[in-house]
């Protein structure tokens, strides 16, 4: 998707403690430049934390962060060429929104006229423009976070440190911001770092995601590869929706022999099959629209299987239904596109389900 | 909820019973007779004149002065250290610290003179307008810590963050941000101290050697009924004074509310 760019940050077995508590265990990752990339996680699992060493304003315990090449051991966060969107923006509400945006170019030896061109063309790069002499406190949310990219933007930095910047916004604010965020990121060149807990934040935005449990990175890939074959069932969770039915491995050579709760004998290509650390057991797992309820003289393009369905969640453009393959135990969850003319289906009723072999998963 | 007679008269009650005494001063000082009592015998300013010509009266004026304005600068700058100290870091034996740095604030202001007079002369110390502002100090800094620490708690530290990320220095951030937003905290502490030191009596009775105060100066007055109306006069200048001090200090908190965009939680009196 993206040809291979020069490495803008680099963490080589980061590890963080907090007294006892270790924060984070052994990150080793490249961040490349110009990319829009993710740290994506549930609270608690270190993606902060790991942001604020790149910034500055945690020291690590072991290891080593290098921006653009440099060590970044004892560079306080002023020295650093990175800048930082505050989850809670950190608008300074004594001073104006054009002394908030021009704050960073105090150190900055142009005459205060270009200065003022500088503040006013950041201004109008986030959609402020004319509102340079607002008082800062005087703003909504969403003009805020705008104020806190100008700011953050208006020095150049390297890299644009994003610390659940959409997290206070409304479900329509967010959507939108999303948007801008990533025209900006275009259009400035900027490697973009966003911590976020949305996956649906994250697939939307980056170019790629590291997945974080626990203080370590569980996967690090582009959105399209995370989604398709995430590498353990904690990611699959994590990310999106996924149906999981017991199976058990009948033999392996270049392909996998499975027999699998619903689906029966199933044969399997190397790359669908993930991870070695699975506590639940060996499983198959399917993305809920990789499944197909068949209406009355749909042909499957692949496979089909009997099924009763015991729950419907109608959504407008979607129905979800929470079908029970024969054989099986648990419901497996399905999306299907609301086609014009055709019924939503009622609880009990008996259908065929349509799948490939090549949508799902291994788990082991 | 419906209101209750009772407690309407109680609170009446007790207002008058708070504002009344205060409310005669202006009556007496401009009454024209020596004695304090009704009924009133006329309308005079010459007790203005006597306490404006009374030069004893002017030296413990700018003792007070002296005393009250050190005594707020002092306690203000350890306030903003101690303030600071509590909000923003953790060491070991933090509350303990706290706790000994407030303790002035239960202590009864007796003992603690006791204690520093005996320290005092025993070091040598001769007892001045200077050892006052010592025992002062002691007693406004933690009024001073309590409020400073309210200042610096609401806060957000990301705002230092944010000022350290755009290039500025500890040093440069602590006045950039950190000063400008807690201000309307400081100018309180500093009227809050200035005020407590200006009306202090015991410590600065035991500690004035032969240095008066106003305080301890008025208290001597007394003793001298024809000087009593005249000291009404003084009563009546400091009253307005208060009441124009509080006005100013309300002032810079309201304006310090509107400039922050803050929501208004009450005043620090």
């Amino acid at each position: 998707m993206t040809t291979e760019k020069p490495t803008m940050i680099e963490f080589r077995d980061v590890q963080k403690y907090y007294g006892d508590y270790h924060a984070l265990r052994g990150i080793t990752a490249t961040i490349r430049a110009g990319e829009f990339f993710s740290l994506l996680g549930p609270s608690g699992c270190g993606k902060t934390t790991l942001l604020r060493t790149i910034a500055g304003f945690e020291d690590i315990s072991s290891g080593a962060v290098l921006i653009d090449g440099k060590h970044m051991d004892g560079v306080p966060a002023n020295k650093r060429p990175t800048n930082m969107v505050f989850q809670s923006y950190a608008i300074f509400p004594h001073l104006t929104v054009a002394e908030n945006v021009g704050f960073g170019l105090r150190r900055d030896p142009r005459p205060a006229s270009e200065k003022a061109k500088a503040v006013a063309e950041a201004l109008e790069m986030v959609g402020l423009k004319g509102y340079g002499a607002r008082a800062a406190h005087a703003l909504s949310g969403g003009q805020r976070q705008r104020v806190a990219l100008a700011r953050a933007l208006i020095l150049k930095p390297k890299v644009l440190l994003l610390d659940e910047p959409l997290s206070a916004l409304d479900k329509k604010m967010r959507e939108q911001m999303q948007m801008e965020l990533i025209k900006l990121q275009r259009q400035v060149g900027i490697t973009f770092i966003l911590v976020t807990h949305d996956q649906e934040e994250a697939l939307v935005m980056s170019d790629r995601i590291a997945v974080m449990f626990e203080g370590q990175i569980a996967q690090l890939a582009d959105p399209e590869t995370l989604y398709r074959r995430p590498n353990s069932r904690q990611v699959a969770d994590f990310i999106g929706t996924m149906n999981f039915l017991p199976a058990k491995i009948l033999s392996e050579n270049g392909v996998v022999e499975v027999e699998a709760q619903g689906f029966g004998r199933l044969t399997l290509a190397a790359d669908q099959v993930m991870g070695s650390k699975t506590t639940e057991g060996t499983s198959i797992g399917f993305r809920p629209e990789t499944a197909t309820i068949l209406f009355d003289g749909q042909v499957a393009t692949d496979r089909e299987t009997l099924a009763t369905i015991e729950e419907v969640v109608y959504y407008g453009d979607m129905t979800y239904y929470d079908v029970r393959l024969d054989g099986t135990e648990k419901p497996m969850r399905l999306s299907m596109r609301n086609v014009f003319g055709r019924p939503v289906l009622d609880i009990g009723t008996r259908t065929r389900v349509g799948w490939s072999p090549g949508a799902l998963v291994l788990f082991r | 909820m419906k209101k209750s007679p009772a407690l309407k008269t109680y609170a009446i009650a007790y207002l008058i019973f708070l504002y009344a005494p205060i409310a005669l001063l202006p009556i007496f000082a401009f009454n024209d007779s020596r004695v304090i009592a009704f009924p009133l015998s006329g309308f005079t300013t010459s007790w203005f004149v006597e306490m404006w010509n009374d030069q004893q009266l002017w030296i413990a004026f700018k003792n007070s002065l002296t005393i009250a304005v050190s005594s707020a600068l002092f306690s203000t700058l350890l306030g903003i250290f101690g303030a600071r100290a509590t909000t923003r870091y953790k060491f070991p034996g933090k509350g303990g610290i706290l706790g000994l740095i407030m303790l002035p604030l239960v202590l009864p202001e007796m003992i603690m003179s006791m204690a520093l007079l005996v320290i005092l002369i025993g070091m040598g110390v001769k007892l001045s307008i200077f050892t006052i502002i010592i025992g002062h100090v002691l007693i406004c800094t933690p009024y001073a810590v309590a409020i400073l620490s309210s200042a610096f708690q609401s806060l957000d530290r990301s705002l230092e963050e944010a000022a350290y990320d755009l290039g500025e220095t500890p040093a440069s951030t602590f006045r950039l941000i950190i000063l400008p937003l807690v201000m309307p905290g400081i100018i309180s502490s500093l009227l809050i101290a200035f005020t407590i030191s200006l009306d202090e009596f015991i410590v600065a009775y035991f500690l004035g050697g032969n240095q008066t105060v106003l305080s301890v100066y008025i208290f001597g007055q007394f003793r001298f009924p024809q000087r009593v109306p005249s000291i009404m006069a003084l009563g009546f200048v400091l009253v307005c004074l208060s009441i124009l001090l509080l006005t100013i200090a309300e002032y810079f908190r309201r304006r310090g509310i509107a400039k922050t965009g803050a929501k208004d939680t009450g005043g620090f009196l």
